[in-house]
């Protein structure tokens, strides 16, 4: 069996890229619309890839359509039809599909936007890659795949593993969304409450694997993070109305805020109370703070939208003593009650730490102890560690900052709790006889 | 499309029934499914006790045994084939079911289609 080749590019790779990045967006309403039309991924797929290929070779020839979208959409409608002229059996089933697609959504589709030539079905590609039917380790590929435009090998990078398991990953998903047929449809008013959460999470996942990455030489994978608030943007604007959706965009920009102050020359962590306040992105923040309230108004919180009003008490403060903690802490007693996680309740015992002192912090965080959650969670021993040095208990901490070590994923944090563990050893040491 | 939903049954108490899986829920729920006109075929299972395994070896020689006994708590009580128009459908169909409540879950599986 020939391996393929594997550059498929081709050689003019280079002048097709910059008109590729033009068609990222476009692509991606493109293939929504055809999922909508044909109601199968693949064909749908198949012939984006065709269209996007005849402009490619096309326009710089004819020059660029009055309304590319429809140009784009009209050629591969024919494609299909081709396709479909040549598949008969695929046709018959998509003509059952069609019979039977045709069941009313209650949600009000988005109108399109002003200046696009496509409607925008890129919603319902959302739920259906979000889907609970789907593996959850599928749903951010799957997203990441057609609703951000990544290449296959691009979202094997991503999660870092092989091109090859990743396109296996893609086909099995493919093939159940077609084979239970997983519709395409944005879930009505009564199931959205229920189904949302799935989409902002799986945005979510995407986010924090870039933000502090779980493997690897590097902390951050920013360009996975900015695909994520690509991705939160999108559906800020397909569903303006939903308060968590304007929360978790919120969210991610004042984490990302941060982003060039996290990281040392060297690529090493920098904690908060470190970083170089001027290096955060100041317009980023305005934009999620400005944000905050909007997803905080109008009915009862959510998570993201408290968990961004946290995130906007963080960046608002001079510094770490100047931070409104019993704010803080009151903002974490309401995420509890929303969503409890031992994560959370750890979040809220460091948030204590600060408003109380490092004592009250550590007993709630020794009341967790057994939280089965926590116990490959490397913040947990290392929150610990980090109170019980304040605490000046050297022992005790260097005992919990190796059990940090033995569990961080990436250099950065593990350099940063190394530094940690000499502190108290030495400290140890200077203090023996 | 045809999906069919295997209903393994949780907790029974002494009457048959749990919590939000009475007899008189279950009737309920069948009613709805015919109403809706979506029902291929339903069964419910006699008790397990009942259940006898049959295996051919390759010498084709039969071999029947007593059983299966519950070695898991879910045991298949029952099942229904239901044709509607995708997964969400049959999701919420499975999500009505008695079935799924009271410690005890509903496999949805479709129905492979051949042929065109």
């Amino acid at each position: 069996m020939g391996e393929p080749p594997a550059g498929a590019g081709g050689p003019d790779q280079a002048p097709s890229a910059v008109v590729e990045s033009v068609f990222r967006e476009e692509r991606g309403r493109l293939l929504a619309a055809l999922v909508r039309r044909f109601g199968d991924l693949d064909l749908a797929e198949e012939v984006t890839s065709e269209a996007v290929e005849a402009a490619l070779a096309r326009w710089p020839v004819d020059g660029v359509p009055a309304n590319p979208g429809a140009w784009l959409m009209t050629t591969a409608r024919r494609r299909a039809v081709d396709r479909l002229r040549r598949d008969q059996a695929l046709a018959a089933r998509l003509a059952i599909l069609q019979a039977e697609a045709d069941r009313p959504d209650l949600a009000p589709v988005p109108a399109p936007e002003a200046g696009g030539d496509l409607p925008d079905e890129r919603l319902r590609l959302f739920f259906t890659c979000a889907h609970p039917a789907l593996a959850a380790e599928d749903r951010g590929a799957l997203t990441l795949r057609y609703l951000a435009g990544l290449t296959t090998p691009e979202v094997a990078r991503a999660y870092l593993v092989p091109a090859a398991t990743m396109a296996k990953r893609i086909t099995r998903a493919k093939r159940k969304i077609r084979e239970a047929r997983i519709p395409f449809r944005v879930p009505g008013a009564a199931e959205l409450p229920e189904r949302l959460p799935g989409v902002l999470q799986v945005t979510y996942s995407i986010f924090t694997e870039g933000y502090a990455a779980s493997a690897g030489p590097r902390l951050q994978r920013l360009d996975l993070a900015e695909e994520a608030i690509r991705l939160a943007r999108l559906l800020h604007r397909l569903l303006p109305a939903e308060r968590e959706v304007t929360g978790l965009l919120a969210l991610m920009l004042l984490v990302h805020a941060r982003r060039d102050a996290r990281t040392g020359p060297d690529g090493e962590l920098v904690l908060l109370d470190e970083q170089d306040r001027a290096r955060w992105d100041h317009p980023m923040i305005g934009e999620g703070r400005d944000l905050v309230p909007v997803a905080l108004t109008g009915g009862p919180p959510g998570p993201y939208g408290v968990q961004a009003a946290i995130a906007a008490l963080h960046v608002s403060a001079p510094d770490l003593a100047g931070t409104d903690w019993p704010q803080i802490v009151a903002l974490y007693d309401v995420l509890h009650a929303l969503a409890p996680s031992p994560v959370v309740a750890l979040n809220r015992a460091a948030a204590v730490a600060m408003r109380d002192g490092p004592e009250a912090g550590l007993a709630l965080l020794d009341e967790l102890a057994d939280e089965p959650l926590l116990r490959a969670h490397h913040p947990y021993p290392a929150a610990r560690a980090d109170l019980l040095r304040r605490l000046d208990r050297p022992a005790e901490a260097a005992e919990a900052y190796r059990a940090a070590l033995a569990l961080a994923g990436t250099e950065p944090e593990r350099a940063l709790l190394r530094r940690g563990l000499d502190a108290v050893t030495v400290t140890r040491d200077e203090a023996g006889p | 499309m045809k999906y069919m939903l295997l209903i393994n049954a949780g907790a029974v108490d002494a009457d048959g029934g749990a919590a939000g899986c009475e007899v008189a829920d279950w009737m309920a729920y069948d009613k709805q499914v015919r109403e809706a006109g979506i029902l291929v075929s339903g069964e419910s299972l006699a008790d397990l006790v009942t259940a006898t395994t049959v295996r051919v070896d390759r010498d084709g020689r039969r071999t029947v045994t007593d059983g299966p006994f519950a070695e898991t708590r879910e045991i298949l009580g029952g099942f229904y084939v239901i044709d509607v128009p995708d997964l969400d459908a049959a999701l919420d169909w499975a999500a009505r079911c008695p079935g799924a409540r009271a410690g005890g879950s509903v496999v949805v599986r479709p129905v492979a289609e051949f042929g065109g």
